[in-house]
């Protein structure tokens, strides 16, 4: 087939960033997938606590404290956070290895709380079925939390090696900022989930 | 580590063909041997297997539903028994909705969705190839249980308590439910990657109502996907959990509740037959419109009817449980909405028929399954709207009218456009074509044997004839027509026969295709047969929606890419504007590591809740290797 060339691309960047990058894309879409599964483990809360003569079923509500200390830290963390994200748009990688530092303790200090919530649930998940679902709920948010440190810290060292200067690397900065901010998004149902619907 | 950054440099305006090909063919090339073959991330490898590998599941399937076929054939048989036999009814659903349908379709998409937007892969291509390697584990474990005679016996929709602790010991049914994990995980790989490729990967000019008809009903069922599976990746996941570690998500004594199961499982169920229909509406709007030698009739009112059928599969799950003793007031609701969905299926047949009708038809193979599928479809269809309503189905409910149902709408609605669409895009996986006498038979055995084997199967339910039995006495009404079925089930064995047989002889003797053959007019025929691993020289842009009938030989195309790192344009959501050039990762091996790793993972966590803390640290490791930057041209900006 004979081609005619009508376009010239050649002044395009090298790489897109945020809605103009597939990353970002892949990233909201796996929100999508994950903020799905969530919604749906909270339906199933909602379906067996609708079935239940009393909620909690045969349980104490969970304890407040560590809960709400996760919920606090998690909401402070989005400060460095959305700073983080800035940085990396102005590619300033200074100040970007020093927020992946503070975000990576930011992920870190939520999983040591994390060991003291499960205690704090009063049940256990072989207990009954309300202890069943509090626990998958809970285990399901603490996997979030994990995989994304475990991305944060991947990406932290990454922002230390000979491949940092690059605005590819500062893209991903960004959408393991904007991946962070769901994480704390998806917690706040959750921690009403399991804290206060217990309480009403 | 003393490897230098390497940036790309050559643009492809300072090079004249052969030295253009020859070079982006150096750059996109897929290595020759095991090495590379494992390695390899071009969409059109990993999607020729993966169609081939759902193939070969089909044909397994189809050799489980013969063997039901001979020991129902007579009453009180004796060619299976029992235990074996709920293996194999289990065995037969859950192989043919997780193994074959929908990989089938979302490998179709794998295949064509980036040619036909003009781009040169497929978004994440390592996700892609990762994607194919845990479909293909999940396979394995499901076929090598049966083998081990540790193969689920619970039902495709393995409802609970049936499935729970107490009732099923052993290991069939964490096989079940991990096998959906297997496949799950594959499915919603495939749907990120479909959904980020038509959002992004457009060629040119290509805006929303220029997209072809199949990129639609892929990108529809993309979200369809994305929607719908992690319901059940919940309930097999809970369901591990109470066969485990102790957990009472099912268990009434405790506060669970087995009709929870149900919903689960139906809010992704019944999407999931839309996930397997929508796929095949787009191929019979794309060969509808080839065939009829004129652009599609109501190209906006196909798109809506795509839209709304994959929001209204949402509401339709407890039509699979109007026997359960749900509130009427629910089950009135869910009837509408059973309905309702009748009406974007009904849009789409009208259209279809009007394209048809104002037409030149040409009545190739692909377009005889398209009518076959017309046809077929609308018998499915009408039972399906008997069966909406409640004391119709309670009436009819676990008997063989069912099974006529969904036969008639996933064969009649899925594999039959499936069929043609083989035999159109033959030409291009391959090169060569299929035959045309070949295919006549095929399809015309597979039509007869078809309607024979199922349309007395409504008469079998009416009669009361329930699903899952492995015999039935002599003295029940069903032998005659039961024989009868038997029989007809051979000549559908028959008429896919001759459609392997034509696959095989086509691909090694088969005519020379040309770019093409049917001169179609949309993207993927814009480039030769079977296509250069960078799909295009140059990227095309588009001006209509059938841009190879609007300009005859002739193609505009966009230059000013790179040659020597692997390029594809961004362009916007909407209209296609060009935004971005950006990088399309290179071929890789720690997609299969990653695949091997979360495979050991899953299978293990079937006998220890430990398996996912040891096993989730290969699964990170390789992940990392995955990801991290190997200093190439295009892991650089």
């Amino acid at each position: 087939m004979k081609e005619r060339v009508v376009l010239d691309l050649s002044e395009l960047p090298l790489h897109g960033f945020g809605p103009a990058s597939v990353t970002w894309w892949g990233t909201i879409a796996f929100m999508l997938i994950e903020g799905t599964g969530f919604a749906l483990a909270i339906a199933v809360y909602l379906y067996l606590m609708s079935l239940a003569p009393v909620w909690p079923f045969n349980a104490k509500p969970p304890g407040l404290l560590p809960g709400t200390i996760i919920t606090a830290a998690l909401l402070l963390s989005v400060i460095p956070n959305i700073m983080l994200s800035r940085w990396a748009e102005q590619q300033d990688l200074r100040k970007v290895r020093i927020g992946m530092i503070v975000m990576s303790v930011a992920g870190l200090v939520p999983m040591i709380i994390r060991a003291f919530e499960f205690q704090a649930l009063n049940i256990n998940w072989d207990d009954n079925a309300y202890g069943s679902i509090v626990w998958t709920l809970l285990g399901l948010h603490t996997t979030h939390i994990l995989t994304d440190l475990i991305d944060t810290l991947v990406l932290a060292a990454l922002m230390f090696s000979r491949h940092a200067d690059n605005p590819r690397r500062f893209g991903d900065v960004q959408d393991n900022a904007m991946y962070w901010n769901f994480v704390v998004a998806t917690w706040l149902p959750i921690y009403g989930c399991i804290y206060w619907l217990a309480r009403i | 580590m003393t490897e230098t950054i390497a940036r790309a440099q050559i643009l492809d305006t300072a090079l004249e063909r052969p030295r253009l090909t020859s070079q982006l063919a150096q750059t996109w090339k897929t290595e020759s041997g095991l090495w590379g073959a494992l390695a390899t991330v071009d969409h059109k490898i990993i999607g020729r297997r993966y169609i081939t590998t759902a193939f070969v599941f089909l044909a397994l399937g189809g050799v489980l539903a013969i063997l039901m076929r001979l020991q129902l054939a007579s009453p009180e048989a004796r060619v299976i028994g029992p235990d074996r036999y709920n293996q194999i009814f289990t065995m037969h659903g859950a192989n043919m909705m997780f193994l074959f349908a929908v990989p089938v379709m979302e490998a179709m998409g794998v295949y064509l969705v980036p040619l036909m937007l003009g781009t040169r892969n497929i978004a994440f291509p390592r996700l892609n190839a990762f994607s194919y390697w845990i479909f293909l584990a999940g396979g394995l474990v499901l076929w090598i249980s049966f083998a081990l005679d540790m193969g689920p016996d619970v039902g495709w929709f393995a409802y609970v308590p049936l499935s729970g602790p107490q009732y099923a010991p052993g290991k069939r049914a964490d096989i079940w439910a991990q096998m959906i994990t297997f496949t799950e995980v594959a499915a919603l790989a495939v749907a990120v990657e479909i959904v980020v490729t038509v959002f992004k990967q457009r060629a040119p000019g290509m805006s929303l109502d220029r997209i072809p008809l199949f990129v639609w009903a892929m990108l529809v069922t993309s979200f369809v996907v994305i929607m719908a599976m992690p319901a059940i990746m919940i309930a097999s996941t809970s369901l591990i959990l109470d066969r485990l570690i102790g957990t009472h998500f099912y268990n009434p004594a405790e506060g669970g509740d087995v009709l929870l199961w149900q919903h689960l499982f139906w809010f992704f169920g019944h999407p999931e037959v839309y996930i397997i229909f929508l796929p095949a509406v787009g191929m019979v709007s794309t060969m509808v419109a080839t065939f009829s030698r004129r652009p599609v009739f109501g190209y906006l009112a196909l798109v809506m009817a795509l839209i709304a059928t994959g929001i209204l599969a949402f509401g339709l799950w407890v039509h699979h449980m109007f026997t359960t003793g749900l509130p009427r007031l629910g089950e009135s609701f869910f009837t509408a909405s059973s309905m309702a969905i009748a009406v974007p299926a009904g849009i789409q047949i009208f259209c279809w028929i009007a394209t048809l009708w104002d037409g030149r038809p040409v009545f190739k193979t692909p377009l005889l399954f398209v009518i076959g599928f017309i046809v077929t479809f609308v018998m499915g269809g009408l039972t399906g709207v008997m069966v909406a309503s409640v004391p119709f189905d309670t009436q009819v409910h676990d008997t063989y009218f069912v099974v006529a149902h969904f036969h008639y709408v996933l064969i009649g609605g899925a594999v039959f456009p499936l069929l043609g669409a083989v035999y159109y895009w033959f030409p291009k996986f391959t090169g060569r074509m299929m035959s045309e006498r070949l295919g006549r038979w095929a399809f015309w055995l597979i039509f007869i044997g078809f309607h024979c084997t199922f349309f007395p199967m409504h008469v079998l339910g009416l009669e009361g004839m329930p699903r899952r039995i492995y015999t039935y006495q002599p003295d029940l009404p069903w032998h005659g027509l039961n024989l009868f079925v038997s029989a007809s089930a051979a000549v559908l064995a028959a008429g896919f026969i001759v459609f392997f047989i034509d696959v095989f002889v086509s691909a090694r003797s088969g005519n020379p295709a040309g770019d093409n053959p049917w001169d179609a007019p949309t993207l993927e025929w814009a480039t030769s047969s079977p296509p250069p691993a960078y799909n295009f020289a140059h990227i095309p842009v588009v001006g209509s929606a059938n841009p190879l009938w609007e300009q005859q030989g002739s193609l505009d195309v966009a230059n000013g890419l790179h040659t020597d790192r692997r390029e594809i344009v961004i362009t916007t959501l909407t209209t296609a504007e060009p935004q971005a050039r950006e990088s399309s990762p290179q071929n890789s091996i720690w997609p299969l590591f990653a695949a091997i790793a979360t495979s050991i993972m899953l299978v293990w966590s079937i006998f220890s809740p430990w398996a996912v803390v040891w096993g989730s640290i290969p699964v990170a490791i390789t992940l990392v290797g995955w990801f991290w930057p190997k200093g190439t041209p295009e892991d650089e900006a």
